[in-house]
């Protein structure tokens, strides 16, 4: 990897890792991808955040989906956990709560794979820095 | 902002977002952009001033200016100098600085670096407790990636300027979180506090000038370089500025991690943001502060929180641990807990600590178990105000708050212990009596099926007898009887 060397560097490193996301997660077809984070910080975990992050990285490509599944850390919804963001091609993400093996595989197949509302969404409470 | 929005994330602006485990999408959520800024546009002095004009004060507890703690330690001289980040997280029930370090840790790796070049340190340490494993491999992961991409070792950004972290780990003991115990333990000595001054600014690791700030006052400064001190100081409230970060946890509906802009009140808190209390319970108290803090009552919840408000009101923001009671919780066995807690943790080295909250926890031992008496309400509050003033350290300084606060708010909860030798909430197990209520009793046997201690006898379709000697005031009974046939009293 390239080590960055100045602030001029560091700035183009980020131009072109935003264009790659944004490429990969705006674009309908054909790089657009469907992409999954799933909360596994401590709390995630100890709810059982790991099986249904193998579970989701397993099942897409089974299922062909043309997906990256991530981990991230605590979104903060500890009394939902596992909690997984789903977010598709062009489209706002959405977060679920309570996900289970049962639950994942739901998302999969409605959600995913057809676009239909699922229920268990947390709706956003917070704002983001870049909107204040 | 909007009506029902009361939530913003700047210090967990990429927790939940990003992976952390990948320095390139924190670099692509303007990562390290700060650091660059400072580096090759700003001096020190600079620097710093922009720290001091945001407002930022620590959020490990004691919310000392942070601006103004660079600044002190930016003028002594030294050939060496030290940044640490504390870690340590001793409060019972706290998690914000977990999340923070596994969820975004290069976000502290890079205020990290920004705070050595202000005070002019090429070494970085973070104390973080053994406990935490997930956050302290993250944290490794992120530490090799800022190397490897050469944002941590030599000539960072081309500057000239060299910086480095490593890791020290603790053993969990909450007085090491307190500055000089930390620095007494990462030397390899006993984690006992000492005496300031002289401040860790003038005299720290190994006899240099250290600056110690909390992981979530790290987590603040990239964003302040970023947006500037002015769009960070309004935010919050004039002496308080920015976000805090709160773990609501108790009898809360939506336990989990929270961050709301400073004079946020706690109503709005609890009601809004966590969704009320559990199982449609009545609320009764929030304790913040941890065994530092105190519990805060229902006339407090249209109090704005901050640093002075808080204090004001007999409590403490310390690092932001919040637990909801609701009318089920005994505010004696609560300050009990709390000085339980102490007791164990504190370090021995000075006697109005080590020995005086060993005597308030025998105090209020006595007084749950209803033998205590009017006296020893009054040698709880004489010797806690004693323990205050005569301790060595902040643990013992503020160690009986838990109790002081909740003889101030709920006096009558002590009285009702010590007068009537009984227990309102129902808790102290050595007030109350469970008894089968002969004329509800129908005989269906489920209480004696789950007596832990089998000390319910009874025919089927007979009226059950609990046998007193035997119970161990479980509740278990009270719990199975779908006929309204055990009594509490
Ligand atoms: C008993 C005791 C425990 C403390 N525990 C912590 C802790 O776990 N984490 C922390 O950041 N500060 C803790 N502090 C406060 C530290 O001494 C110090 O003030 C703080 O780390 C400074 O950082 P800040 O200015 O960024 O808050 C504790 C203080 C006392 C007296
Ligand atoms: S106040 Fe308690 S913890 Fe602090 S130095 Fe004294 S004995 Fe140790
Ligand atoms: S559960 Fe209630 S009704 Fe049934 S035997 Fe026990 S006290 Fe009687
Ligand atoms: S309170 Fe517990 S121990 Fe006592 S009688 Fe009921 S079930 Fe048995």
């Amino acid at each position: 990897m390239a080590k960055v060397k100045s602030l001029a560097d560091l700035k183009k490193m980020k131009e072109k890792l935003q264009s790659d996301i944004s490429l990969r997660e705006n674009s309908k077809h054909p790089e657009g991808m469907v992409r999954v984070k799933v909360a596994m910080a401590t709390c995630g975990i100890a709810s059982g955040a790991k099986d249904v992050m193998e579970f989701f990285t397993v099942n897409l490509q089974k299922r062909n989906v043309d997906a990256i599944v991530t981990q991230t850390g605590c979104m903060g919804y500890c009394y939902a956990e596992p909690t997984v963001e789903v977010k598709l091609p062009g489209q706002e993400p959405v977060v679920y709560g309570f996900v289970d093996i049962k639950k994942a595989d739901e998302i999969i197949e409605k959600y995913i794979k057809q676009g239909e509302p699922v229920d268990g969404i947390i709706p956003v409470n917070y704002e983001t820095i870049d909107k204040k | 902002m909007s009506e029902n929005i009361k939530q913003i994330r700047v210090a967990l602006r990429n927790c939940g977002f990003i992976n952390p485990e990948s320095i390139d999408e924190y670099i692509a959520a303007d990562g390290y952009e700060a650091l660059g800024r400072v580096l090759t546009e700003k001096t020190p002095e600079e620097a710093t001033k922009e720290i001091i004009d945001s407002g930022l004060r620590g959020r490990g507890g004691g919310g000392f200016p942070t601006g103004v703690k660079w600044d002190i330690a930016r003028k002594v001289e030294s050939d060496q100098k030290y940044v640490v980040c504390n870690a340590d997280e001793g409060d019972p029930g706290a998690f914000m600085d977990r999340s923070i370090l596994e969820g975004d840790p290069h976000s502290v790796i890079e205020a990290m670096a920004i705070n050595g070049y202000c005070i002019g340190a090429d070494k970085g340490l973070v104390y973080i407790r053994a406990e935490y494993p997930l956050a302290i491999e993250r944290l490794k992961t992120a530490l090799d990636q800022a190397r490897e991409y050469g944002l941590l070792g030599e000539d960072i950004f081309g500057t000239g300027f060299n910086f480095d972290i490593e890791i020290r780990y603790g053993a969990g003991a909450f007085v090491c979180g307190e500055e000089t115990a930390l620095i007494n333990s990462m030397e390899g000595h006993r984690g006992e506090p000492t005496f300031k001054p002289p401040f860790p600014a003038q005299s720290g690791y190994l006899g240099k000038p250290t600056n110690v700030n909390n992981v979530e006052t790290f987590a603040n400064i990239p964003v302040i370089f970023n947006k500037g001190a002015e769009w960070f100081a309004s935010i919050g409230t004039e002496k308080s500025t920015g976000t805090k970060v709160f773990a609501l946890a108790g009898k809360i509906n939506n336990v989990g991690l929270i961050e709301v802009p400073m004079g946020t009140t706690l109503r709005e808190v609890i009601f809004e943001i966590g969704g009320g209390i559990k199982d449609g319970k009545k609320f009764k108290s929030v304790q913040t502060g941890g065994p530092s803090g105190g519990c805060l009552t229902e006339k407090h919840l249209d109090t704005p929180i901050d640093f002075d408000n808080l204090l004001e009101s007999g409590s403490m923001m310390g690092s932001g641990g919040m637990i909801v009671m609701d009318e089920d919780d005994c505010m004696v066995s609560v300050a009990r807990f709390y000085l339980d807690f102490t007791v164990e943790e504190s370090c021995g080295k000075c006697t109005p600590c080590r020995v005086g909250n060993k005597r308030l926890y025998e105090l209020l031992d006595i007084i749950s178990k209803g033998n205590g008496s009017n006296n020893d309400l009054d040698k709880l509050r004489n010797l806690g105000e004693v323990i205050i003033d005569t301790s060595l350290c902040g643990l013992g300084q503020t160690s009986p708050n838990p109790v002081l606060s909740t003889m101030d708010n709920f006096w009558d909860e002590y009285l009702a212990h010590v007068e009537d030798q009984r227990c309102p909430a129902g808790q102290c197990k050595d007030l109350i009596r469970y008894e089968v209520i002969e004329e509800n009793c129908v005989g269906c046997t489920a209480c004696a099926r789950n007596c832990p201690v089998n000390c319910i006898s009874g025919e089927r379709k007979e009226i059950h007898h609990i046998d007193q000697s035997l119970c161990i005031k479980c509740g278990a009974c009270f719990e199975k009887c779908r006929f309204n046939a055990i009594s509490v009293s």
